[in-house]
């Protein structure tokens, strides 16, 4: 054996498919150790999943799990049709049966198991198989040409697939016995098991249930089954499926740790009880668990891989459920599939003219889905086990999860994309939601196929595949899904579910947004809409992408009649320094401007040229002052009284408070503008009441008014809070301000917000007060990065040669300006000429 | 786009490419009229219409958000004060009584924008 100086050697023994990926993960880490591995089957590692394939017409070579040259092509040396017959623990070597002795730095033991045999008088005789390797497949297909009835011992999963591979052989009468009073124990429950039993019969199984067998009888072959309850079943030919033994004799000869009921003991790092010997698969026993699925195989070969390069990853014990299509029924398991009354709720869903059996199992809350079963029907089987997986709450309707949304309204496919990015999608590659997303977006992978491919997701069991399908269908937006409240043409999503998906998917731009999520175009509705997003989502500059702006964000100030632009700076509560009021006056003097206050208690400087913006802007902001987001979605302007000190009524300082709050919120892109006020007494001279967020003082502290506005519409703020201290004003206002951010639809004030909310005021006061929805620290967290991500738009304008000449009329003369903008005399100003 | 108009006498240089913003539009001067250039990059073309809105007499569709709508995916420019929507293809008004806008052709050489003028 060729090693290098230093170079460590791995030896793994059994080339199933746990030590098969052992390798895989092994050479793709690192190439620095000599890899080598001893298989007793005469084929390189082939997928038994799909063993029954074989009689579909699937070839050895199809079910091969790597190519021909692939060990050579990985330096691994492989010996086939060559088991490890003794360990030897303390001088760390191994010796085969066919006499290579060799020495280990690390042993690895994927020996798998065998099919569990038990003892039963005339088991030897010909015709009984059992179902377990190629070989195993071949001598069945021998003897079922010249076989009429089959039975399979057992009715499990395997048993199930073993009997399906005896109707694909042509087996006329195909028979299953299981000893369990009911179907696949481990999987289902009794009710579910009647019904996959009826549906089995249709497709030609006889199903025999509280079967004890007492003996194969016949002479030389096999001819029929004798059980304990004096029946018999005429038979000639047998296939044993009652379960799988660990294949652990080679350990415990070795004298490693073995369980009292087979398998080798591991720890969570699957060390065996010698540490330089790990165990992997169906063989190691953890937690007094075997886990006889391929997905927890997989994992716990990137633990032992992961300690052996001194890493830390370890193993807890698996999720074992699972989806499969048995003879073309569907049946699935997941998560806490048994649990009953009252440590649950249940919901059962069945209908025997169909064949389908749906049961539920959700906590009795009724916030989260436990576990359940599905049978005849298992398409909603990976989005529920998503559901479990990733504690998603349920809608307030959860029999929906397994009945569909009753009254048209289907959102089918939303589902899949609102899963976290975290979500683990394929389990036994352990690939997440996010690169399968990325593999669409960025790779361009448009197919189930590609993203096997790219991500290897779908290729260990393939129950995931149906879930890879949506995820790509969803993330390429191919297939339009009808969701109610949609944005525009462009958009099926609300306003809420798109700001989701920007999220998840971390969009930056509109036009990544329309590709990924949207279809077309864009348009002036979804453009602005977008924009709106990404601000709430990421804050980042607007002007970065000037197009899908409204004009007056494109431009940073208000359009006006005839075609210019008003200026507004920031005047946080009202309160402004005779200064910077002698500063807009003579800015709003050179530039021929026409200046009013506002109703917000700010300057409002009228009819300012395109062209002149950046330069008016450079000198307001000389002397200190910054934008006031009027021409946002934003907050607009907290206007105050002046409150304790100066008035003789007040009773806190509103003016400061205000100040405070202005310049908290500063700059936020919210769904439409925000308002708000601060009055120091309860004379309310600040008009509190009438905006969207509004703070009264009392004695006490403040009372906090929500969901307000003047306008069209008035409509009185309600009471959220009273008597609260100005620290906890501030953090409900956070909550309250972040989920209307997050929630609303596009141009939605806070008091339609409210209107339209199922449960009103004792709803909202819940979510922000009493935390109903558990959301309140993300909202708390989700607007300090965008109060901490606050930048004065215009200063980023007019230190940028580049963003300031965007501010020019004709971009083939940008040093004239628009001839047609005229004005009119009024009074000692200026106005705009009447259209 | 190169409209096959016959009597386009005479390409004018309007700007360079990069002049209009991605996806959007920029004003130009041509002798006393005001021609708004749209850069439909995400479909790769080029329109041009009248500044002028006919609805109010305001000079800035330039200033304007573009898209499209239908089945066709007709390109639409919406002007920016009321969002009175006209097609840059045929400068019919989308959704509203108001008149047609006027079109231009427009070919792109070289980075540079021409705009097809009688």
């Amino acid at each position: 054996m060729k090693t290098g100086p230093g170079q460590q050697t791995i030896i793994v023994i059994g080339n199933g498919m746990v030590g098969y990926k052992f390798c895989e993960k092994l050479v793709k880490k690192t190439k620095s150790f000599n890899l080598i591995v001893f298989g007793e089957e005469p084929r390189r590692a082939y997928d038994r999943v799909h063993l029954s394939e074989y009689f579909n017409g699937k070839t050895a070579d199809d079910l091969s799990l790597s190519a021909e040259n692939w060990y050579e092509e990985n330096s691994i040396t492989l010996y086939l049709s060559d088991p490890v017959q003794e360990i030897n623990l303390a001088e760390k070597k191994v010796h085969s049966r066919n006499g290579i002795s060799l020495n280990y730095d690390y042993l690895v033991l994927a020996t798998g198991s065998g099919a569990f045999v038990p003892n039963i008088p005339g088991i030897e005789k010909e015709g009984v198989f059992v179902y377990r390797t190629i070989e195993d497949l071949e001598m069945m297909k021998a003897h079922a040409a010249k076989s009429k009835n089959g039975a399979v011992m057992g009715g499990g999963l395997l048993g199930l697939e073993a009997a399906k591979a005896l109707l694909d052989l042509g087996i006329q009468e195909t028979h299953v016995v299981e000893f369990a009073p009911r179907l696949m124990p481990r999987q289902i429950d009794s009710a579910g098991s009647n019904l996959l039993q009826t549906k089995l019969k249709e497709l030609g199984l006889n199903v025999h249930l509280n079967k004890n067998t007492s003996e194969i009888a016949g002479g030389h072959k096999i001819e029929s089954l004798k059980f304990n309850d004096e029946t018999e079943l005429k038979i000639d030919m047998l296939v044993i499926s009652a379960g799988i033994r660990p294949r652990d004799e080679l350990a415990k000869l070795a004298g490693l740790q073995t369980g009292t009921r087979g398998g080798i003991m591991v720890n969570e790092k699957m060390q065996t009880s010698n540490e330089f010997v790990y165990a992997i698969g169906e063989c190691a026993l953890y937690d007094n668990m075997i886990y006889g699925l391929v997905a927890p195989g997989y994992e716990m070969a990137e633990v032992a891989l992961n300690q052996i390069l001194a890493g830390e990853k370890a193993f807890y014990g698996f999720d074992m459920s699972t989806k499969l299509k048995l003879i073309g029924v569907d049946v699935a398991s997941f998560g806490d599939n048994f649990i009953t009354e009252p440590d649950c709720r249940t919901i059962v869903f069945e209908d025997t003219h169909k064949g389908v059996y749906k049961r539920i199992n959700i906590s009795n809350d009724g916030k989260y889905l436990l576990g359940g079963i599905l049978i005849g029907d298992a398409d909603a089987y990976n989005m529920l086990l998503q559901t479990v997986n990733n504690k998603l709450v349920l809608p307030p309707n959860p029999e929906d999860l397994i009945l569909g949304a009753r009254g048209g309204e289907a959102s089918e496919g939303a589902g899949v994309m609102s899963l976290p990015d975290t979500a683990l999608i394929c389990s036994c590659e352990a690939v997440l939601k996010s690169a399968i997303c990325d593999a669409v977006n960025l790779e361009g992978v448009t197919s189930v196929d590609g993203i096997k491919k790219c991500t290897k997701a779908g290729t260990g069991c393939g129950g995931c595949v149906p879930l890879i399908k949506d995820l790509v269908v969803g993330t390429m937006k191919e297939n339009g899904v009808y969701i109610k409240n949609v944005i525009c043409e462009h958009f099926d999503y609300s306003r809420q579910e798109l700001l989701d998906l920007i999220k998840l998917h971390k969009i930056k731009t509109y036009d990544h947004a329309l590709d990924l999520l949207g279809r077309g175009d864009g348009c002036e509705v979804c453009k602005p809409a977008v924009a709106s997003i990404l601000s709430g989502a990421w804050n980042d500059l607007i002007i970065k992408q000037d197009t899908i702006q409204d004009s007056n964000d494109r431009f940073l100030a208000n359009i006006q009649k005839g075609g210019t632009y008003s200026v507004v700076p920031r005047i946080a509560g009202g309160e402004i320094s005779p200064d910077a009021l002698i500063v807009i006056g003579q800015v709003a003097k050179k530039y021929n401007l026409y200046t009013k206050i506002t109703g917000g208690q700010r300057i409002d400087l009228f009819g300012a040229h395109l062209n002149d913006l950046p330069d008016i802007w450079e000198e307001l902001m000389d002397a200190g002052m910054e934008s006031g987001h009027a021409y946002g979605k934003s907050l607009r302007t907290v206007k105050s009284c002046v409150g304790s000190t100066w008035c003789r009524f007040g009773v806190h300082d509103s003016v400061s408070f205000a100040i405070q709050i202005e310049n908290r919120y500063k700059g936020i892109r919210s769904p439409h503008k925000l308002k708000s006020g601060v009055s120091g007494c309860v004379r309310e001279c600040a008009e509190a009441q009438a905006k969207d967020f509004g703070i009264i003082a009392t004695e006490k502290g403040w009372n906090l008014y929500v969901c307000g506005n003047g306008g069209s519409k008035p409509q009185h703020a309600q009471l959220l809070a009273s008597d609260i201290d100005s620290e906890t004003c501030i953090k409900y206002l956070d909550r309250f301000l972040m989920f209307y951010i997050k929630t609303a639809d596009p141009l939605t004030r806070t008091a339609t917000w409210l209107n339209k909310m199922d449960g009103g005021m004792s709803y909202l006061k819940n979510v922000i007060i009493n935390d109903s929805l558990g959301i309140a620290q993300q909202l708390e967290e989700e607007i300090q990065h965008l109060m901490s991500t606050y930048h004065c738009e215009w200063s980023e304008v007019v230190n940028d040669p580049q963003l300031r000449k965007k501010f020019t009329h004709f971009v083939n003369a940008p040093e004239e300006k628009d001839p047609t903008v005229a004005f009119e005399p009024l009074r000692d100003q200026v106005r705009a000429k009447e259209w | 786009m190169e409209t096959e108009v016959s009597t386009i006498i005479n390409w004018f240089l309007a700007c360079a490419t990069n002049d209009v913003p991605e996806n959007g539009g920029a004003c130009v001067k041509y002798r006393d009229e005001q021609i708004a250039i749209f850069n439909f990059s995400r479909r790769k073309e080029w329109y041009a219409t009248q500044n002028l809105c006919p609805h109010k007499q305001q000079m800035v569709l330039s200033r304007g958000m573009i898209g499209s709508t239908g089945d066709a995916m007709e390109p639409k420019v919406a002007c920016p004060f009321h969002k009175k929507t006209f097609s840059l293809i045929t400068g019919e008004c989308l959704n509203a009584e108001e008149c047609a806008i006027k079109t231009y052709p427009v070919k792109v050489q070289d980075g540079r924008v021409y705009i097809g003028v009688e």
